[in-house]
């Protein structure tokens, strides 16, 4: 089962030719990830050899698609082109497509994220600005790690990166469902929300691990829609306790203005809604192993 | 990064929302002149970052040029909540004032949409309005894609209840404002007030724009509207090496990898801090993702070149990049920083996790060098730095 990628996955890259793209397409075929395409117009027809494996480039989602029956993409291109090769996925209407590109302006990611509402929400963007997201031993559509963890039975959602790489890491030999980076911006397709519904309707998740940053009120809201949706326990972490108010704490939407957005108001939130906050990465995987051990 | 009021006007009268007259000067002396142009009489205003300046005495008429350069020369320099005023604004007199109101165009997070803002009840601070009489203020999203046109500026303006007599000429506004909102690539622009003047006039006289620095590669002008003599000189020289760093005031040096840990990392030091005579960390340094030997001298150099920092902690968790080359990474920079003559004299913790780990504290036991410990576990590493840091 897992949540929005699984073995059947099947996965073009968009900028795969792009030295980040061929990099990490390389990555994620070494974790078992169905890669059938790359998209560049100007490199449509050719093929590119990532050790033996054959990818085939098109000129275009919409023809990667219909060639190969592609349901998921993911985006390595620039900031500048972002907007044009997200609103051609959505034209496209791909299932899922996962914007890792850092550095988008908020007009841009603005204006595909109004774009895909009016045409009905039939993609599903991941991002921008996110690592991407696993389901460990089927598929891995984006730059997370594939071999810190094992399948297992915790769902992970999270606003950052390498907390999640760390999350991963200190339960490691539990395991996850999947593991999924819906990134810091402050306009992103896939809210906390989203992962945890999803989650919830999973039958292979047992729990919840869920990490936010500060800025904007999203754990707020993502906390009130625990508390009359969610069953499965759900355990928490907020990073920028100490962030000072009106400095950008690396993601662009990591910023603490006047009393909103601040870790604390969401520590507070969330655990109203019955979830358990760890003060540290270490000590909130301790709360999942002692939740999972009954 | 958020505009001073004259930076504001400037883009405003360039996408043609109604603006007053007005210059920016740096010297007394200088008022005479710009006062002159405006025919003599002048409002001289404090440019500065922070809102109630008029309270502050930083907002005085001058009925003459020899009065502006004296009110120029008693707010120049002057203390305004914290922000010395380096500039003020000699800007053209209002003419007389029949209302004041409040328009603005922000990103609504949460929506994730934008969203216009319109009150009758402008001038104030917006937040108090919107606390205390939020029937008094509209707020209307607004599609990206569809924009601000006049009909939707209408449609703002009368979910405002703005006066028949004024609608109009305001709608008219909340399209330039758009327009300004979109062109530059903004975050906000708000105009507070603006104004009805006796002579039928609608005028924005006071405003306040922040701008994406994400959009800079478009953006080729915005660079010379930063605001280079306040930055701190830290972080001045960190951006120069394209470091993503925040001073904060603590005492322990914080670099890791991925904003989102290094946030975490603070909290952590903090926490640990609590045991150690309350140090705190002194800064946020995030160098990313396969961060290179030279890019880790450039961070080190920059957290050893503050003055504040007693410890260093650097964590990283080798997702992608692995260990063993931040290791490497790590030796090399303290070498290079050595063959600088800026030999490295505070104590270093470091900690690494992840991808090829065990070969990463290897290198690191093997270089053994006198300064830096290794510490295996996140809180561990952090409760270390922390006593380091309480101990000198």
């Amino acid at each position: 089962m897992a949540i929005f990628l699984n073995k059947d996955s099947k996965v073009i890259v968009q900028g795969m030719t792009g030295a980040t793209g061929m990099k990490h397409t390389k990555l994620m075929l070494g974790d078992g990830t169905n890669i059938v395409g790359g998209v560049n117009p100007r490199k449509a027809g050719t093929s590119v050899d990532f050790d033996g494996t054959e990818v085939p480039v098109f000129g275009s989602v919409a023809e990667a698609m219909e060639k190969t029956g592609a349901n998921v993409s993911v985006l390595f291109v620039p900031p500048a082109f972002s907007k044009a090769a997200v609103v051609e996925a959505i034209d496209a209407e791909i299932p899922l497509a996962v914007v890792i590109t850092e550095g988008i302006a908020v007009h841009d990611s603005a204006a595909f994220w109004a774009y895909a509402k009016s045409k009905g929400n039939k993609t599903r963007i991941i991002g921008p600005n996110c690592p991407g997201l696993i389901t460990p031993g089927q598929s891995n559509a984006g730059i997370i790690p594939g071999d810190i963890t094992k399948p297992g039975r915790i769902g992970l959602v999270s606003k950052s990166g390498t907390l999640t790489y760390q999350m991963m890491y200190e339960l490691r030999d539990i395991g996850f469902s999947s593991a999924v980076g819906i990134g810091g911006d402050p306009v992103i397709g896939t809210t906390h929300i989203d992962a945890l519904e999803a989650f919830e309707a999973d039958p292979e998740t047992d729990l919840i691990v869920m990490i936010g940053e500060i800025g904007g009120d999203a754990e707020e809201r993502a906390a009130d829609y625990i508390k009359a949706n969610v069953t499965k326990p759900v355990v928490g972490y907020v990073a920028g306790f100490t962030a000072p108010e009106g400095k950008t704490m690396g993601h662009a939407g990591a910023i603490v203005s006047g009393s909103s957005g601040t870790a604390a108001a969401k520590k507070e939130a969330l655990e109203a809604a019955g979830v358990k906050v760890g003060k540290t990465p270490t000590e909130t995987a301790k709360l999942a192993r002692a939740i999972l051990a009954g | 990064m958020d505009l001073f009021e004259y930076q504001a006007r400037d883009l405003f009268a360039k996408h043609g929302v109604p603006v007053l007259a007005g210059e920016v000067i740096d010297t007394p002396e200088a008022a005479r002149e710009a006062t002159e142009k405006l025919g003599g009489k002048s409002v001289v205003k404090a440019q500065v970052k922070v809102g109630g300046r008029g309270k502050a005495g930083g907002v005085k008429l001058a009925a003459n040029p020899d009065e502006a350069v004296a009110r120029a020369t008693d707010i120049l320099g002057m203390d305004i909540k914290g922000h010395t005023v380096h500039k003020v604004m000699i800007a053209e007199l209002s003419p007389e004032i029949e209302a004041e109101y409040y328009v603005s165009y922000l990103l609504d997070r949460t929506n994730r949409t934008f969203l216009a803002m319109a009150s009758v009840q402008g001038g104030m601070d917006i937040e108090e309005v919107a606390e205390k009489t939020p029937e008094a203020l509209a707020k209307v999203p607004v599609d990206s894609n569809a924009g601000v046109t006049i009909e939707k500026a209408r449609e703002i303006v009368a979910q405002a209840k703005f006066p028949a007599e004024v609608a109009e000429g305001v709608a008219e506004a909340m399209v330039t404002l758009w327009d300004t909102f979109v062109a530059e690539d903004a975050l906000l622009v708000e105009v507070n007030p603006l104004v009805k003047t006796k002579d039928g006039r609608i005028l924005a006289l006071d405003g306040k724009v922040s701008l994406d620095e994400n959009a800079d590669f478009r953006q080729a002008d915005h660079e010379a509207l930063e605001d280079k003599d306040a930055a701190n000189p830290l972080e001045a020289a960190a951006k120069a090496k394209n470091l993503n760093y925040v001073k904060l005031d603590g005492e322990v040096g914080i670099i890791g990898n991925g904003a989102g840990l290094v946030m975490s990392t603070l909290d952590v030091v903090a926490y640990a801090g609590e045991a150690h005579n309350n140090v705190k960390p002194a800064n946020f340094l995030d160098i990313g993702g396969g961060a290179s030997a030279e890019v880790m001298a450039n961070g080190l150099e920059i957290i050893l070149g503050d003055p504040d920092v007693k410890s260093v902690f650097v964590n990283v968790f080798g997702g992608i990049t692995a260990c063993d080359e931040v290791a490497n990474g790590i030796v090399q920079a303290l070498e290079l920083l050595k063959s600088k003559g800026e030999e490295v004299t505070k104590p270093l913790v470091v900690r690494l996790d992840g991808n090829n780990a065990e070969l990463g504290r290897k290198i690191l036991s093997d270089a053994n060098h006198p300064l830096v410990q290794r510490v295996d576990t996140m809180d561990g590493a952090a409760d270390k730095a922390a006593e380091l840091a309480a101990a000198k």
